[in-house]
Parts: C-alpha cells; structure tokens; sequence
C-alpha cells in the first residue's frame, strides 16, 4: 500500500508508524547507525520540486535501511526536455525501482504514478494538498515533548489555503486525538474547511492562551500567498509569534514550524533559538519517521 | 499435541543452564541477552537464578532481529518489539538466550545485530531446545532439551510472562 495521505488513515495505523520510529530512533542513536532492514531494495527519490530538508531526510532515511537510492531532482531532468510524467515514471520504473518518493508542484501527481506503476509510492508534498510524511514527523515530535496527542490543542497559523502541511496535519492530528484550530485571515483560509474537523478563526491573539501548540506555516511567496494581503509588516502585526506573543503562551506550550522559516516574518528570530521551538527536533525526528514509513511499506514485500 | 517438556522440566534446564553459565564465568559474569520474543523472559529467569545463587546483579538485554533477518520475503509483519541492551558490549560475555534453536537463521541475524552495538569478548548460545535442522555453522553452549524432530513438525514454546498460561513447550504433526 502506498502513503499518499493522512486523510482517512485509521489512528491504528498512524500509532504504528509512530511505533516503529520510536524505534528507529533507537537504532538511530547506536555506534552503527545502519540497520540491514531494506538490503537489496531500491528506492528513487523524484522531486519534480525542489526540496533540500525533505530529499536530504529521505535519503538519509533510505540508506539507514540499507536501501539502494536513486535521487532526480528537477532542473537536471528530462521534463526540460518535454517528457511527460507518465512516461519519466514508467522509465523510472522500469530501472527495477520498489519504491518512489514523489514531490511535484501539482495536486495528486504522486496519487497519478501510483496508478501508472506497480511500485510502492510515498508521496512527499504534492501542490496545496498533502504532505503527509511532515504531518507524522510533526504527530512523533508532540508524542515525543508530551507523552500522547490525545486532547492536545494546536493552532495551525498562517497561509492555510496554500498549505500541503496544515492539510495533512490536521487529518493526523485530529485522527490521534488532538483538537486542531485553524488561524489564519480570511484570505488565506481554505475554501473547503466547512467539511474540515477543525476549528477556524481569525484572531491568534485570542487563541495564544488556550493553546499547547503553535503550528506556524510559511508564508508561500511561490504559491502566491504574499499577494493576498497588503503587507509583510501588516501580516506580521496579526500573525507573526512575536516575544510579546510568545510570552502570552501557556508555560508548556511549544512551537513548531515545517521550515525552511522566515525568521521576522511567521516568527520572530529569537523565539526560533527558544528551547520550547522543536523547530529542529522536528527535523532530527524526520529521519526515523520516514525510516518507519519505508520500512513499514517494504519491510513485509 | 504430546507436551515433551513441562513447565517443572524447563524449570530444572533453566536452572542448569545458569549453573552452566557461573560455572564457565569467571569474576565477571556475561550480559544475558534474549532474543524477542520468548527469549527475553527466559534470559530474565536465568538471571534470577543466578543472582539468587552469585549475589550479584547480572544485565539482561533484550535483542529484536526483525531488521537482520535474512528471510524477508517469507516475513508478513513489520512488527519490532525494541532492542534494549542495558550496557556496553564491548569487552564483555554475551550470552544470547533463545527458546528453540532450528536452522540458526535467527542466531545469525542477533550475532549481526550484536555487532553493531559493539565487539564483545565472546558470545555464546543457551537454548531451551535445540531441534536440530542447522542451515548454518553454529552451535548451542547450553541445551535445556534437545528434540529430535521432522523438519515437517512445529515446535511450540509457552511462557508465563508471554502467553499467560502455564510453561510447556510441544511438539505438533504437520498436520496438527
């Protein structure tokens, strides 16, 4: 089964994977840091879209299981050359691949290839609809700092519409128990959410103190989500997490951010070096969460 | 099914096997590691005995070798039950605690595992049956029983701690 998306993934199978990368992280902080689960398997890392922490991670991921990788990256490919994606993932396959990890800038390409091939697709972003790789890095990371998701309240704050990871994680979220909130100006939040399991709003002052997680997305100049509202400052005066914000925080509450950050704009610099921004477990967590995800897809072939 | 060990048999081989172990230690006993699933409550045992008899606390670790095995393909589960060794390795005794050895597929893959923790002294093997069938060059240094079986027949081991019931190990037909 390919892992396309958080949407309507069953919360047993979403604690499995976080299961398996509590150990993986284990396996992760041994003198050896390799396991020979994936030996012999052969993954290819196709980013259509650029990406450096999330291609990064999964390689790293796939070569801490031993697996073979093959990593394209758009710009050094064929579609320059007008190949369609049909056919660069029918010749990609035909290479013997088991597995590929896909980003591209369009909704649903990942979910396109998987019905084109006969391998195992993990679908790493595609367009504003799914991240969900992100989502369980960040589900581990909470499950990590707090013990359990379960009644956890987040605020997901910032370009929602345009946001592959506010989407996949609300679904994974809210599958594991967690109340989400969706914060964002009118103009940046999603058309659909009426049919959402979330709460929406425009004010983060009023949620700052009843929150225990702060999720602040990026501001997306490249999906357009500069132009809809009238200014950087402006944005920031409602929806940056500021000192004067962050101190209104419950004392437990910690931050979270996908990267890479606009530090001053989402969030301010020094509260991005705060010991409660896991801004950087997150990153560390991604390894053994892709590691469980890989290992979970391939281990039993 | 014909019950060949009950659970006072694997009682009294649980308790000559620590004996075994004392006797082949010298100052320093080994690191008992068991190998999930069965043989993690039984290298416990072991070293409750010989703690009982020594006076000293013995390290108990427990090895999970779903990532090393060698047989992927026949494996339906992605399933881990965790690696957890309570110390360095290094420079130490193991000794890895099994409940059946077979075709010693498994031991191959802990003996792979154990090595990317460290590089102990030595590593030996205590089983509480051996069945025979070995696919590879390696032995046991302590046999609660040793059963003589068809490769045809399944060996089946219950334990207290695992299965809730009372010890015993069987031995079922190809059919049963």
């Amino acid at each position: 089964m390919s892992f396309l998306t958080t949407e309507g993934v069953a919360r047993s199978e979403l604690e499995k994977i976080l299961y398996l990368a509590d150990e993986f992280t284990e396996v992760l902080a041994r003198p050896i840091r390799i396991v020979p689960a994936l030996q012999g398997k052969l993954i290819a890392n196709l980013f259509f879209e650029n990406s450096t922490r999330t291609r990064l991670s999964f390689e790293r991921a796939a070569r801490a299981l031993s697996a073979d990788v093959m990593t394209f990256s758009a710009g050094s490919s064929s579609l320059s050359k007008g190949e369609s994606l049909k056919d660069t993932a029918l010749t990609i396959e035909a290479m013997g691949v088991d597995l590929m990890v896909v980003r591209h800038s369009s909704t649903g390409a990942p979910r396109r290839i998987d019905q084109w091939t006969s391998c195992l697709v993990v679908n790493a972003g595609d367009g504003a609809h799914q991240h969900p790789t992100q989502a369980l890095l960040d589900a581990f990371t909470l499950r990590r700092h707090f013990g359990g998701i379960e009644g956890l309240r987040v605020a997901i704050v910032g370009d929602i519409r345009h946001s592959r990871v506010a989407r996949s994680n609300l679904f994974a979220l809210t599958a594991l128990g967690a109340q989400v909130t969706l914060v964002a100006p009118r103009t940046l939040q999603p058309v659909e959410y009426q049919d959402w399991p979330a709460a929406v709003t425009e004010s983060l002052d009023e949620e700052l103190s009843r929150t225990d997680v702060v999720y602040l997305l990026r501001i997306q100049t490249e999906r357009g989500g500069a132009s809809v509202f009238p200014s950087l400052p402006e944005y920031v005066s409602r929806y940056g997490l500021t000192r004067e914000r962050f101190a209104r925080l419950p004392k437990e509450s910690v931050v979270l951010h996908p990267g890479p950050m606009n530090r001053g704009v989402e969030i301010d610099d020094e509260i991005a070096r705060h010991p409660r921004a896991l801004i950087l477990d997150q990153v560390a967590n991604g390894v053994a969460v892709r590691m469980a995800i890989l290992f979970r897809l391939l281990g039993a072939r | 099914m014909p019950m060949v060990m009950a659970a006072a048999d694997i009682g009294r081989s649980l308790t000559r096997i620590s004996h075994e172990i004392i006797e082949k230690s010298g100052d320093v006993l080994p690191v008992l590691v068991g190998i999930h699933t069965r043989g993690v409550p039984l290298a416990r045992r072991i070293a409750g005995v010989i703690e009982e008899v020594q006076g000293v606390s013995v390290s108990v670790g427990a090895l999970d070798i779903g990532l090393y095995r060698d047989d992927l393909a026949g494996r339906l589960t992605t399933e881990l039950a965790g690696t957890r060794l309570p110390t360095d390795i290094t420079d130490r005794t193991v000794v890895l605690v099994d409940d059946v050895l077979y075709t010693g597929r498994t031991v191959r893959a802990a003996l792979d595992a154990l090595s990317d923790f460290g590089r102990p002294a030595a590593v030996r093997l205590a089983v509480l049956a051996d069945r025979g069938h070995r696919q590879l060059p390696i032995r046991p240094d302590h046999v609660g029983r040793n059963l003589p079986t068809s490769r045809t027949e399944r060996v089946s081991v219950r334990l207290a701690e695992i299965d809730g019931t009372e010890d015993g190990v069987w031995v079922e037909g190809a059919e049963g």
